[in-house]
């Protein structure tokens, strides 16, 4: 599989990152490189086997239901590089 | 029979499913220790965890999972022992990790079943897909500010349950009675507490028609429907969208839509067009969420009697009609309060009570069952006086209208104010013999065959009695006196 | 012995003994490093102000007579972990604004048992990288030089500040973080030694994440038991984690001196790969027989999945950081770079905000589960996963610990390797299998090549055995007798 021009851009979309146009042609090929890269997976044979997501061999624990968090408006907002009050701020969104 | 729409090229069938978001009712959110009541000033009720800062871990709620699973059990579907959480990745300005943690491949519930009822009485099942939890997103206000659009966090993260329904839905009606039963049966299980106009429960419906007997054409998804009414309008405003559209030899593309309340139409989100590509994948900061079956049955043997259950139990166990089970049961508090009344009395005689002029007077009050306008004890008091024959039913009106103004108890009216029921024969007779002395002319009309003026001489004569005649016993002695 | 070349057990205990104050050892780290960062970079932020108060409490807690294991004992922190009041930027643009309020779990309990902090190592950016040379804060020098050569070397990566500042002596300890051999490569770089413990032994919480269902926390020193020190400190189950172990920490000191003799060392074949050196191979011959002459057997064994260990780590890994990543968004915290609209402002914010390799590791890791692609590449490399998981705990039946190079070269120059990504990827591959698996890998340093570089062997064992890793590295760390300076140093 190789990544055409569109797919580098569909992709930067995807993942909201700017891409420049003198930009795509190199990151192409890095991208080609890596996939070409990994396909070497498709020689293993993988008949029956369960992916394996995580790290942890065990059940997830569950925590009791007690409040003891938040309330904390300000540190939230503290490092906020803009703010309107008591609210984070974002260029206006047109729904 | 059912639902019909009429297009030009003839008659349309609905097809519709429901996704509703429902918010768990928990203290604290989902995988964070922050308050999940709604309300809050401003970016109060936020950790650290929910505006997703660098390093920040999810951490899984019990209670939040309970609620799930007693969901589950309510709408008699399978709980799923093995669920697991995904991220669901997109950008948005309230959504602060750049994900939402949600279940996708493995949602906790499985496949259930709903009855709703209808108008005409018609009981009708509708297939749940599953319920998953989810987090709710933040809240993004674009009008608070002139340049810029604001963003509170305090919703963000609180538990959402989302139940998918089948699209078994053929009309608005069944549309409305879906939402408002699922509605009903999660108050029941104090899971939800289905305050539409708060957003703790709201729809994402999805619509499409066919001619009778087709596959399904392209559904549209409107979103964030957030009342019963609406949810009606909307399917219907939908659908007939779409017919004109497939009559105009047009395709229905499949979009997210918008319900706008003012217009009574759905139109086109402008800001959920690009094309979404999720790429959920398992969220490796949580890991697989294994039930044991003995936390269920746990569950489950504390879960309370089920409005369907109830009200067939109500029809058996108090020989009332099934839609009046059906009022009675609406709410769990409603039919609590019913039983206390009816429990060891005239279980019908309760009913028409509570559905008569209890109802009525909550109503003109705006009282709600937490606080009624008189208590259970109070009306199943003057109840058990109506049924030992103290008062009759027409002095009880009254006792009842006295029990609302001054907040006392039955017989301490009936004692203060001497309301007692006249059983008294000879008395009684007396004031039989002086009614028909005083109307001799109707006496006469009567014997000549005017049988309506026999009620005449009642009213008459409970007159006399300042209406504490015994019914029975006047009715006898005017019909004994009339010869 | 100067104080910037003291053990942290033999500070510990001359700090126990009132033969040095906590108040000099830090001073003369603070001035160790006010010397040689400017050259070395190995820390992004330094603290001196903040260190001399610790120091300052550590010495008043050793009058107390209440001192914990690492009180007064400057540290190195690498700068993926939270701190509160003390920027944390994880050596990207985009966090260079950011001041965490809270504290990670482990440096939190370092902080309790009375450690001193100097500052915030340098990293290559979000952790991704073996170089260091992705820094937003510039590359990392190696104190370590090529015999009659002054060309700049890199320390290895990530944690390439953590490993660079311990071995130039500018702290007794360090922590680290690996996620495909972060700590293990870098130390093996730098002639120190590290260990990525078990997964789920150190808490994730208040650490920077990369890949989530990789990344460990773990201690790097300048000996096999000042890791097992550090490690006991930093080590814990934490409800703040859900993926944090449920387990006792054990004594990892007391381990130290079990010896070899009777253990089952597995050699695995598929370790000899292509293109390593005659160095790494013949050390590696050495390590083993090191181990056979203090008693233990040693078994050829197969890793059958080995190869595929770094293609599915590169998938695993990029598409959790593709994600977890997405945080950075210019809204709640970190640097913004302004848009038109919000969507504008994400992509200019994190065009701006994230270095190149980010970048590709994003770009690959959205590719990879998007629709279409989930099943060929992220699923697929999940059942390699399995498969690589599957091999550790066969091998784990027949041995006790398996014996590896930690790399398969020395330290090499700033600017080679740099021409394509893969030849970079390449120096995790032995130590990314671990990773995968989740088991705990040490790297000690056993030697030198030609042009004396340091090199290093790596340990690994079962799921929650460092103790099994800490007894076999020890015995190699005794056999190999490392005592090597590098050029570079504080005096
Ligand atoms: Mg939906
Ligand atoms: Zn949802």
């Amino acid at each position: 599989m190789s990544l055409e021009p569109a797919t580098v851009r569909r992709i930067a979309k995807l993942a909201r990152i700017r891409v420049e146009d003198d930009e795509i042609a190199p990151l192409q090929t890095q991208l080609n490189a890596m996939l070409d890269y990994v396909a070497q997976l498709g020689g293993v044979d993988i008949t029956g086997v369960e992916p394996l997501s995580g790290g942890a061999q065990m059940a997830m624990r569950l925590r009791e239901d007690t409040m003891c968090d938040g309330a904390i408006a300000e540190q939230i907002l503290a490092n906020a590089p803009d703010r309107a009050g008591e609210f984070f701020a974002v260029p206006k969104v047109i729904e | 029979m059912g639902y019909v729409l009429e297009g030009k090229s003839g008659n349309w069938e609905v097809v519709c499913g429901l996704e509703i978001h429902a918010q768990v009712i928990s203290e604290s959110k989902l995988f964070s220790g922050a308050r999940a009541a709604y309300g809050g000033a401003p970016n109060s009720q936020v950790s650290f965890v929910d505006a997703g800062f660098p390093g920040m871990l999810p951490v899984i709620n019990r209670e939040c999972v309970a609620q799930a699973v007693r969901t589950g059990l309510g709408l008699a579907a399978q709980i799923n022992l093995f669920s697991r959480f995904d991220r669901k990745n997109y950008f948005y300005a309230d959504l602060p990790n750049g994900y939402q943690i949600s279940q996708f491949a493995h949602p906790i519930v499985g496949t259930g079943t709903v009855e709703i009822e209808l108008q005409d009485g018609t009981l009708k099942n509708i297939g749940i897909t599953r319920l998953h939890l989810e987090q709710d997103a933040g809240k993004s206000m674009h009008e608070q500010h002139p340049g810029k659009s604001v963003i509170d966090l305090n919703r963000a993260g609180v538990a959402l349950m989302e139940i998918v329904s089948e699209p078994d839905i053929r009309s608005p009606e069944e549309a409305g009675a879906y939402l408002r039963k699922i509605r009903q049966i999660l108050r029941y299980l104090g899971t939800c507490d289905g305050n539409m106009e708060e957003g703790s429960m709201r729809a994402d419906v999805n619509v499409s028609v066919r001619k009778p007997g087709e596959d399904f054409r392209t559904r549209c998804e409107i979103k964030n429907v957030n009342s019963v009414r609406f949810v009606m309008h909307a399917v219907e405003a939908e659908a007939l969208r779409q017919i004109a559209l497939w009559e105009a030899g047009e395709e229905v593309r499949q979009e997210t839509r918008l319900y706008d309340q003012a217009r009574g139409e759905t139109r086109s989100m402008r800001s959920k067009e690009d094309a979404h590509d999720y790429r959920y994948f398992p969220d490796p900061d949580l890991l697989p969420l294994v039930l044991a079956e003995d936390d269920i049955a746990q569950w489950k043997s504390k879960l309370p009697e089920l409005p369907d259950a109830k009200r067939r139990r109500f029809c058996a166990e108090y020989g009332i009609s099934f839609y009046d089970a059906g009022v009675l049961t609406a709410e769990q508090a409603m039919a609590d309060f019913y039983e206390t009344v009816a429990r060891g009395r005239d279980a019908r005689l309760a009913a028409s009570w509570v559905t008569g002029d209890f109802f009525a007077a909550m109503n003109r009050s705006g009282a709600t069952l937490e606080n009624p306008p008189v208590s259970a004890a109070h009306l199943g008091g003057l109840l058990d006086l109506i049924s030992d024959a103290t008062i009759n039913g027409r002095i009880a009106k009254d006792v009842f209208e006295e029990m609302l103004e001054s907040g006392k108890a039955a017989d301490a009216i009936v004692a203060t104010k001497g309301l007692r029921q006249v059983t008294d024969t000879s008395a009684i007779d007396a004031a039989v013999a002086s009614v028909l002395a005083l109307n001799a002319d109707k006496v006469t009309e009567y014997k000549s065959g005017k049988d309506k003026l026999f009620g005449f001489f009642v009213g008459q004569v409970m007159k006399a009695l300042a209406g504490k005649g015994n019914p029975a016993l006047v009715n006898e002695a005017v019909k004994r006196l009339l010869g | 012995m100067s104080l910037t070349h003291l053990s942290i057990k033999d500070a510990a205990a001359a700090l126990a003994a009132r033969k040095i104050s906590a108040v000099e050892l830090t001073q003369a780290h603070n001035n160790a490093i006010a010397a040689l960062n400017p050259r070395l970079n190995a820390y992004i932020t330094t603290t001196p102000e903040p260190a001399l108060a610790q120091a300052q409490a550590a010495d008043a807690r050793i009058a107390q007579g209440n001192a914990g294991p690492l009180t007064g004992i400057p540290l190195a922190i690498k700068d993926l972990f939270c701190t509160a009041g003390v920027r944390t930027t994880a050596a990207s643009k985009m966090l260079d604004p950011f001041i965490p309020p809270y504290e990670s779990t482990v440096t939190a309990q370092l902080l309790a048992a009375g450690a001193v902090f100097l500052g915030k190592a340098n990293l290559d950016e979000f952790a991704m990288g073996s170089s260091n040379m992705s820094s937003a804060y510039g590359p990392v020098e190696n104190p370590w030089k090529r015999a009659g050569s002054d060309a700049k070397l890199v320390p290895g990566g990530s944690s390439g500040g953590s490993a660079a500042a311990l071995a130039a002596r500018l702290c007794l300890g360090a922590t680290g973080t690996d996620t495909g051999g972060s700590i293990r490569q870098p130390a093996a770089f730098t002639g120190t030694t590290g260990i990525k413990p078990t997964y789920g032994r150190c808490s994730r919480y208040g650490v920077v994440a990369f890949a989530s269902s990789l990344d460990q926390a773990g201690p790097m020193a300048r000996s096999v038991e000042d890791c097992a020190i550090l490690l006991g400190a930093m080590a814990g189950f934490d409800a703040k984690d859900s993926t944090s172990a449920q387990r006792p920490v054990p004594d990892f000191q007391a381990s130290l001196a079990r010896g070899v003799r009777g253990l089952r060392i597995g050699i695995p074949a598929e370790y000899s790969v292509a293109g390593m050196s005659d160095e790494i191979s013949r050390l590696w011959q050495k390590g083993i027989g090191w181990l056979r002459e203090q008693g233990a057997e040693i078994i050829d064994v197969s890793l059958p999945h080995t190869h595929y260990g770094l293609p599915a780590y590169y998938i695993v890994a990029s598409a959790e950081a593709s994600s977890n990543l997405a945080r950075y968004d210019g809204v709640r915290f970190g640097a913004r770079v302004g848009g038109e609209d919000l969507i504008d402002m994400y992509e200019r914010t994190r065009a701006a905000g994230f270095g190149a390799e980010v970048k590709r590791r994003i770009m690959i890791g959205t590719y990879v589960l998007s629709a279409g692609y989930y099943d060929a590449y992220y699923l697929r490399a999940q059942k390699v996963r399995n498969l690589i998981l599957r091999d550790f705990t066969q091998v784990f039946d027949k041995v006790d610990a398996l014996l590896t190079p930690s790399a398969p070269t020395a330290a090499f120059g700033f600017g080679e390797q740099m021409n394509d990504p893969i030849t970079m990827y390449l120096n995790d591959v032995f130590t990314v299998p671990a990773s995968l698996a989740g088991v705990p890998a040490m790297s000690v340093p056993a030697g030198l090549n030609a042009q004396g570089l340091p090199l290093g062997l790596q340990i690994i064992a079962k799921h929650f055995d460092e103790e099994m890793v800490f007894t076999v590295a020890a015995a190699l760390e005794r056999a190999a007798a490392f005592s090597h300076l590098p050029t570079v140093r504080a005096a």
